[in-house]
């Protein structure tokens, strides 16, 4: 690496502290009994972790997260509804056991990039064949709840030919939010993060059993993103 | 990132409302959540408290991973062959092997490296953790190879199968030799991998670059000589995740001057510290779960930064020191930190190389940098400390996240601490024989009439996604032809505003001929197999091709952003 030698002629010292949080809320019906439980604990409250860690292990008794786990209990499982208003939870319907690849975008998303991911994916449905749907699952998630309802997904959809295996997916603001947070389709720079086009040239792979996932630009080449498919789920290639 | 992970899921698991919490006071109108521990998947690394469980720090000696013994040939089970031998379970290597009869097997050193799951121990506070490691030690065993004399490496999968493995990580590697002048067969390219249960030989020939021009054979130009290398996990998409899983191995090459002998009597011998007192250090950030197992976030796409920092395998551990001159042979093993490392009492080093290149001159540094995958040999005297002296080495690198480390340092009182030197004067020697001569090759010519052709590579991201001129790497593309024998210019300049790329070339160091337009320093003139680019910044090399023919990479040494494609694909081509 070169410069390894830059000269210091004044260190200085630690930059302020971590930024805020863009991480959101989840949004789903609190029981009676929770509230009776937060209730309980609302002395507790400035003391966020030990609250929370409290009432995970209120809620799960016996239970433990798998270590490092990313499956049951790393996905949040948000009713979403589909571009035929099916009503989908995410972990338990949409990723539990199943290789799937996740993408965000948005229907009237102009951005060249967004539509050359688009063409991308059909091409990649394509060589999937009879596979998408039955051993791979791709999920389109809106990045604009508000705008893309069922109907316009379903439109998206058949504007693209899209076939069967690929879902469109939408719902409350904050659930979309939760699920394109946890997917890790965020920006450092939290300008950046709020611009939803700063999301959509990223797929990601995964092997939910097996927590194998990986990211891919969606710009890349429709054989490479079916070979990286296949090394997330486990075929030999 | 572990405590963001958890707190995720306790407040989904919680089933708590945006609006509970806004009632219970945990979370603010504006969306931040008021503990400082913070929920944010990207505050972790940004110089807030320790996520990972707390560790006595300097409880622990540092390891020193094992010197690898040459194993007899026909212990090999069977005997390496040119051709690839598939009866016998080699895989995953894509042509015979080059200069097959530059290998002789009376006079050559062979390897095997298993790739194994191994219980780490990071810190005796702590569990063991499943790891994949080279014949179960983290770091892998070093191999001590000569200038002029072939190894053999049988690098063997062990590791679990994937229909077994759960978790990150993909047990497919291919094991990369990084800065070595090897051919691409023996390189680990990515789409080389090796399945489960099968093998693949790679031929390290340790002849300098040039050694097939007949002004320069049969040794290749002295000037070209390698030293400090190390070997890890390549493979296509999870190098981060392998690497991180614990493979990594060193490969230190000697010559006929650095003997690796501080009591050579040779005249030509530098008598550099040598035996004990040549020490590597190999630097890896770490994140650990609540339950004190190596985490891994699969979701955090830009850079993995831990908050826990080990060095040959322990987090913070010290080192019982003599009053006298050590060889120290730094390694950032990544993922994604970048270091820049000082003595705490500020002494200064003599840095003696740096990306595993022998400096044209050594160099007297307060600090030395190191990107992921580069490797920075200094020689540290102890000897005018008083016994009983405890010193750090400190990196006071500032990096709030995987975008790249600021422009500040810190000073080394705020710096983060990875070692501690315990001087003990009961381990004094009588005297202290080793040396650090005065120079060591000069750099190669730079022959302008030599250029062939002059390439531009242009680093981006744009939507979040990563790319080469414009173009995410796609395996069928080569998106440079080099002809062997020639040289060439290649410009790499980072279009982005934003993030800090570290850019590997393999095959050949490459000399910088200016840096944003402007001739370098003069005393900042070496071999190098990285360029570090800031944002907006460009670099001009000169570098050459030859001896070997086939397939390469260049990628970005961030091995995050490299297993996102942000990698393109060469090839010499006679």
């Amino acid at each position: 690496m070169s410069r390894a030698r830059g000269k210091v002629t004044k260190a200085e010292v630690e930059a302020a502290a971590a930024s805020g949080t863009r991480d959101s809320a989840p949004a789903s019906a609190i029981s009676r009994r929770r509230w009776l439980a937060l209730l309980g604990l609302l002395p507790l409250a400035a003391a966020t972790v030990p609250v929370l860690e409290f009432l995970d292990r209120r809620r799960r008794p016996g239970t433990q997260r798998p270590i490092g786990g990313f499956h049951r209990g790393y996905f949040p499982n948000p009713v979403l509804r589909t571009h035929d208003d099916e009503r989908v939870r995410l972990y338990d319907d949409l990723l539990r056991g199943k290789t799937v690849l996740i993408h965000f975008f948005y229907s009237d998303c102009k951005d060249a990039l967004c539509t050359l991911a688009t063409e991308n994916l059909v091409q990649l449905q394509r060589l999937l064949g009879e596979r998408c749907g039955r051993d791979v699952f791709m999920y389109s998630f809106t990045l604009a709840p508000d705008q893309d309802t069922p109907a316009r997904l379903r439109n998206h959809r058949d504007a693209h030919r899209i076939g069967p295996g690929w879902t469109f997916l939408t719902g409350t603001a904050s659930d979309l939010e939760l699920c394109r947070v946890r997917f890790g389709f965020t920006d450092p720079d939290p300008g950046l993060d709020r611009e939803k086009a700063q999301h959509t040239n990223v797929l990601l792979l995964g092997n939910e059993p097996h927590e194998r996932w990986l990211a891919s630009p969606a710009a890349a080449s429709p054989r490479f993103l079916l070979s990286q498919l296949d090394r997330v789920a486990g075929v030999k290639v | 990132m572990e405590t963001a992970r958890r707190n995720r899921v306790e407040l989904v698991n919680a089933g708590l409302t945006r609006r509970d919490l806004l009632q219970l006071g945990l979370l603010t109108t504006t969306g931040y959540l008021v503990t400082k521990l913070g929920l944010s998947t990207r505050a972790a690394g940004a110089g807030g408290s320790p996520k990972s469980p707390p560790t006595t720090p300097w409880v622990e000696e540092l390891p020193v991973p094992p010197i690898a013994s040459p194993i007899d040939v026909a212990s090999m089970g069977t005997t390496p062959r040119q051709g690839i031998d598939l009866a016998s379970g080699e895989r995953g290597r894509s042509a015979p092997h080059q200069h097959w009869a530059l290998y002789d097997a009376a006079n050559a050193d062979h390897y095997l490296i298993e790739n194994r799951v191994t219980l780490a121990s990071w810190h005796r506070e702590l569990p063991l953790d499943p790891c994949w490691c080279f014949n179960g030690t983290f770091p892998g065993p070093r191999i001590h190879a000569r200038h002029g004399r072939p190894v053999l490496i049988r690098f063997r999968n062990q590791l679990p199968g994937l229909d077994q493995h759960v978790g990150y990580g993909r047990p497919t590697p291919s094991t990369h030799v990084h800065g070595g002048h090897n051919a691409s067969e023996s390189d680990g390219h990515p789409l080389d991998t090796i399945e489960p249960g099968t093998f693949k030989d790679h031929l390290l020939l340790n002849r300098r670059a040039g050694f097939t021009d007949p002004a320069l054979a049969p040794g290749g130009d002295p000037r070209e000589t390698l030293t400090t290398l190390w070997y890890h996990d390549h493979c296509l998409g999870f190098s981060a995740q392998n690497v991180y899983r614990g493979n990594v191995g060193l490969y230190h090459l000697f010559n006929e001057s650095d003997t690796g002998d501080e009591n050579d009597p040779s005249p030509t011998a530098w008598r550099l510290p040598s035996g004990e007192f040549d020490v590597p250090l190999v630097l890896h950030d770490r994140l650990f779960d609540p339950d004190g197992r190596g985490f891994f976030d699969l979701f955090d796409l830009d850079g993995i930064l831990g908050d826990t920092f080990t060095v040959n395998g322990k987090i913070q551990p010290f080192l019982r020191v003599a009053r006298r001159k050590y060889r120290f042979r730094a390694l950032n093993a990544g993922p994604s930190r970048c270091y820049d490392c000082f003595l705490s009492n500020r002494q200064a080093m003599v840095q003696v190389t740096r990306d595993g290149n022998l400096l044209p001159r050594p160099l007297t540094v307060d600090h030395f940098r190191l990107a992921v995958g580069d490797r920075v040999d200094v020689v540290v005297d102890f000897s005018r400390l008083p016994s009983g002296s405890r010193l750090y080495l400190v990196n006071c690198c500032e990096q709030p996240d995987g975008r790249g480390p600021s422009e500040r340092l810190r000073s080394p009182a705020q710096g983060q601490k990875l070692i501690q030197f315990v001087v003990d004067g009961a381990l004094d020697t009588h005297g202290d024989p080793s040396r650090v001569p005065d120079q060591f090759f000069e750099l190669p010519p730079v022959d302008p009439g030599d250029v062939a052709t002059e390439r531009t590579f242009v680093f981006d991201r744009s939507n979040g996604g990563w790319s080469v001129n414009g173009k995410p790497f796609d395996p069928d593309v080569i998106a440079a032809r080099p002809r062997r024998g020639t040289a060439e210019i290649w410009n790499f300049v980072n279009n982005s505003n934003r993030w800090a790329y570290s850019v590997h070339v393999p095959l050949e160091a490459h000399q910088v001929l200016a840096w944003n337009g402007q001739a370098p320093a003069a005393d900042d003139a070496a071999r190098e197999d990285a360029v570090w680019l800031r944002p907006g910044e460009s670099v001009k090399t000169f570098r050459r091709f030859r001896d070997f023919l086939g397939r390469f990479v260049t990628h970005g040494r961030d091995l995050v952003h490299s297993d996102h494609a942000l990698m393109f694909q060469w090839q010499v081509e006679p």
